[in-house]
């Protein structure tokens, strides 16, 4: 019993004995005995070999590969990672480390996440970043805390383009925060920055690309912040960076961003990576573990977590945010997966997403009924509409092995947006397999 | 021990792990050579349009984003060495007091690896999702059934995601009441995110002290109890290991006043299968799948921090949630769902590995988990006593904390430089310094996966460790835990200079900003 205790009986009443106990319910005699329980409610062990034939069966009803090629992002990517990232990111020693407390062993992790850190920086053009937090959602979140706590204003005025489900995360935690959250809509797929009333705000959101896939002007976003007395906070994507500016360059306060594409699979969801980097004047209120390079005894070059008194084991109830455990595993091997891109690498794929977006537009609008939501220009994913309710083309087109899109309707009710359907198109997907997903979505909707 | 158990070898001693020598490892910048590559990408047959064909020229980036340029290979020497300057629980033991370092069974690693769960994207319709519904289905129940709760969100990330959506649970609750409490009760022994919790649930804490046994003083908590207060927040065993034996009369307290007891579950361990929150009287729980159902911490996340609750709280928890829908599994949001707590769905293929936990243990294997993790902190703490101080000498549940308070007066050797030393030892040093109402403490948690041999080994050496340190002091000597890691492959570090001239990235380190 227990496939993973290695105790014998023998070995257990030896301890027992030890401790001048008869029984291991005697370890118990503290807990009232009314509340005590005689087991779980729970199904008997089984075997690893049985486990893994009940994953198989129970397996075959998700759709994935060929029974539904991948056309939805949506902040969720169906990018190339390779087996030399899943080998190396898949280590034992970094997947069963913990948090480095104890750094003169834990240089491996540290270092990696010290790598990390520096490549997070450059993708945002910010000069430090956090050692990850949970998605991105998560990351906005801890960037209106820290941009509140900055200027002492809790409104933030969050563009429509940014992610809804992220716009929905912020506003589950403004109930305990207090933060107020208002809308900047859209005209033409972009942040109209000129409806934002005059006045003070703690934040001004945008996302770079937005949600629909469209490039947001980010000076007139730094304006619009500027005009609030805010502070900027740009949703980045890690990807389109590769061929588009950093939101650094644009005096953005905080970049965020969602890390999955940076080398993690699909996986219905999670784990993914919350991408977070600040000017160096945040510093103090960065949200997470930070590392840093110092040296040791000898004088040896190494790495800890640093500026540690910022974090809520230390600060407690005076802590600005409450992260502990984070994502470290999936910092880690977005740093794999940027080592093996590289330069040119992530630039290519950057590049060969806008190529196949723009093949794959143009040929679902090619398709009689089918329209724009907008002409703003694309480079990562576009919306279009269709005379068929989106819910019904993806459930329709599913049948056919592809998985459409996502439905535009959480966040957009009552805007231009609504019934959309939003397409995402990576270096993964080939000109035949956008000439079919095309011919398949024309015969669902005729 | 049985039989010739003295000389058999400890498995999860790590003093025999080579490596190759003290050079530190380059970053991988500094093997960068321009236009080396690993990369390769799929072959499409699309139009080669060009970036500026492609990007309007206001966005188009000018200069290009500069990455390490490495070929395959140096990428693997450059991590595989990375990886060798780590410590892990596959490498040995991890007596890490609070984190519940156990070993994580690889075959829940593999299961996440099979493409037909690891490559569903999370907006699939339930159609196309059944198996992965099914599985979170599956795991919600298991975990209201090991907690004693009608209903639970697999949404939160990590414990700490879990405490502040437990905290917005409870201030839903009070709100839908029509109430405002602001307060919230929280241990003095209690994990530093319980209070940072706290402050970002909107609410104000107010500490209670622990008594003389190391459990919550009741009678401060008579004294801190109103109208006002929304809840308290507590973990049983608490973070002395010790468990709350008056649990049921604090109960009745918390919830004479109107209050809700929210259950940290950083230390469910030790109690799986024998007593649940739920009969303590807890109405809202939160579960650290990587501590308790072993998914493996990965250096510091991904966990998943699931929340359960109370038949009372099930309309408010967040949504969509998986559910069973005729013979088959959708999703719905409880109508006064307080929201989404995470981008989709949580940490899924960490959900999944827990999943296989619980399949692989059975509700049996889960209370021999329990138990055992009892029996080895139990038969350590044991083996310490004259060594180290007991602050509270009563029997322990699934780690006990003994202080380095009178080794110190004696050697001038403190608690760090006992965890120091152990590393020499070979073993993972415990958790020191927390909790803060025990000085020097060390907080030791061997789990139930580490053998006897093991636990006897690591018993053995902070023996050792305390009583090498007594005769030094004795003759007068240097300490040599005061040097310790010698052994480890950097010592010491600077954490001072860390902080002061701070240098977070390798663009830092080129440039000093001062």
């Amino acid at each position: 019993m227990g496939n993973f205790v290695p105790h014998t009986d023998a070995d257990i009443a030896a301890m027992l004995e030890f401790l001048g106990l008869a029984s291991l319910d005697e370890l118990y005699a503290v807990v009232p005995a009314a509340i005590r329980l005689a087991g779980l409610d729970l199904p008997g062990e089984i075997a690893e070999a049985d486990l893994v034939a009940e994953l198989d069966a129970i397996g075959a009803g998700n759709r994935v590969g060929s029974r539904a090629l991948c056309f939805a992002g949506g902040g969720a990517y169906d990018h190339e990672v390779p087996a030399v990232v899943r080998a190396l990111a898949g280590r034992s020693e970094f997947v069963t480390a913990y948090t480095p407390y104890q750094p003169e062993v834990a240089q491996g992790v540290l270092q990696a996440l010290f790598e990390y850190q520096t490549m997070v920086a450059r993708l945002s053009g910010l000069p430090i970043a956090n050692a990850s937090l949970y998605d991105g959602s998560a990351a906005l979140v801890e960037a209106t805390n820290l941009a509140v706590a900055t200027t002492g204003s809790p409104l933030i005025w969050c563009s429509q383009g940014v992610n809804p489900r992220w716009v929905e995360v912020l506003r589950t935690f403004a109930r305990g925060s207090g933060h107020a959250i208002a809308t900047i809509g859209l005209a033409g797929g972009v942040t109209s920055f000129d409806q934002v009333p005059a006045g003070r705000a703690g934040a001004v959101v945008v996302a770079y690309p937005n949600y629909l896939g469209a490039l947001e002007d980010l000076a007139a976003a730094r304006a619009a912040a500027d005009r609030l007395g805010a502070h900027l906070i740009v949703c980045q994507d890690p990807i389109a960076a590769g061929i588009l500016h950093s939101p650094g360059q644009f005096g953005t306060d905080v970049v965020c961003g969602e890390g999955q594409a940076l080398g993690n699979p699909l996986g219905f969801g999670g784990p993914y990576l919350g991408l977070f980097s600040c000017r160096a004047e945040h510093v103090r209120r960065l949200p997470g573990r930070l590392v840093g390079e110092t040296v040791d005894v000898a004088g040896r070059r190494a790495y800890v977590t640093t500026l540690r008194a910022r974090e809520q084991d230390i600060r407690r109830e005076k802590a600005s945010s409450n992260v502990c455990t984070n994502q470290t595993l999936i910092a880690v091997t977005a740093a794999i997966q940027l080592g093996w891109l590289g330069t040119e690498g992530l630039r290519q794929v950057a590049l060969r997403c806008a190529r196949g977006t723009r093949y794959c537009r143009a040929a679902l609008l090619s398709i009689p009924g089918v329209e724009p939501v907008s002409e703003a220009p694309v480079v990562r994913e576009f919306a279009v509409r269709a005379p068929l309710a989106p819910e019904l083309i993806v459930e329709r087109l599913l049948e056919k092995g592809f998985l459409a899109g996502i439905p535009l309707r959480e966040g957009f009710e009552g805007t231009d947006v609504e019934g959309g359907l939003l397409v995402a198109v990576t270096e993964r997907r080939t000109a035949a397999e956008i000439d079919g997903f095309a011919a398949a979505f024309a015969e669902v909707i005729r | 021990m049985t039989g010739d158990a003295s000389r058999r070898a400890p498995g999860g001693r790590a003093a025999s792990a080579p490596l190759m020598g003290k050079a530190t490892e380059p970053t991988i910048f500094e093997y960068s050579a321009p236009g080396r590559r690993a990369w390769s990408l799929r072959t499409t047959g699309l139009p080669e349009w060009s970036a500026e064909e492609l990007v309007p020229a206001a966005h188009l980036r000018a200069e290009p984003l500069a990455l390490p340029e490495v070929a395959e290979r140096d990428l693997v020497g450059h991590f595989t060495r990375l990886s060798h300057r780590q410590y892990s629980v596959d490498l040995g033991a991890y007596p890490l007091g609070s984190c519940t370092m156990k070993y994580n069974p690889k075959v829940c690693d593999e299961a996440a690896s099979l493409a037909a769960f690891r490559d569903v994207h999370p907006a699939t319709p339930p159609v196309g999702a059944q198996g992965w519904l099914q599985v979170l289905v599956e795991l919600e129940e298991a975990l209201c059934e090991i907690t004693g709760m009608a209903a639970a969100t697999l949404q939160p990330a990590a414990g700490a995601a879990g405490e502040l959506t437990g905290l917005l649970l409870m201030r839903a609750w009070h709100e839908l009441a029509g109430e405002r409490r602001t307060r919230v009760v929280v241990p003095e022994s209690a994990h530093g995110t319980n209070p940072a919790s706290v402050t970002l649930g909107g609410y104000t804490p107010v500490t209670v002290g622990t008594d003389a046994r190391g459990l919550v003083d009741r009678a401060a908590l008579a004294a801190v109890l109103g109208p006002d207060v929304a809840g308290i927040v507590l973990t049983n065993p608490n973070t002395l290991g010790l468990f709350e034996e008056e649990i049921l009369e604090i109960a009745q307290m918390v919830h004479d006043v109107g209050g809700l007891l929210y259950y940290d579950g950083a230390n469910l361990n030790p109690i799986l299968g024998v007593v649940r929150p739920g009969d303590m009287g807890f109405d809202i729980v939160h579960l650290n799948l990587h501590k308790t159902f072993a998914t493996p911490h990965g250096g510091g996340g991904p966990g998943a921090g699931p929340v359960a609750v109370s038949q009372r709280l099930v309309d408010l928890l967040p949504g969509p949630r998986p559910v069973r829908v005729g013979d088959g599994y959708g999703f719905a949001t409880p109508p006064r769902s307080i929201g989404r707590i995470h981008s989709f769905h949580g940490n899924a293929l960490v959900l999944l590995r827990a999943w296989c936990y619980i399949k692989l243990n059975g509700g049996e294997g889960l209370r021999r988990v329990a138990q055992v993790s009892v029996l080895n902190a139990n038969w350590l703490h044991e083996k310490l006593r004259g060594a180290y101080d007991f602050p509270f000498d009563r029997p322990v549940m699934h780690e006990c904390v003994v202080s380095a308070a009178s080794l110190k007066r004696e050697t001038g050797v403190r608690a760090l430089d006992v965890a120091k030393r152990l590393l020499e030892e070979g073993f993972h040093a415990p958790t020191v310094y927390f909790p803060l109402v025990v000085e020097e403490s060390l907080m030791i948690e061997p789990t139930e996966t580490e053998s006897p041999e093991t636990v006897a080994a690591l018993a053995e050496a902070l023996v050792s460790i305390a009583a090498e340190a007594r005769a030094h002091a004795a003759a007068g000597e240097h300490q040599p835990a005061h040097d310790a890691p010698r052994t480890t492959p950097v010592g010491r570090l600077d954490e001072t200079r860390a902080a002061r001239k701070l240098v977070a990235t390798f663009d830092a380190r080129e440039r000093p900003a001062d």
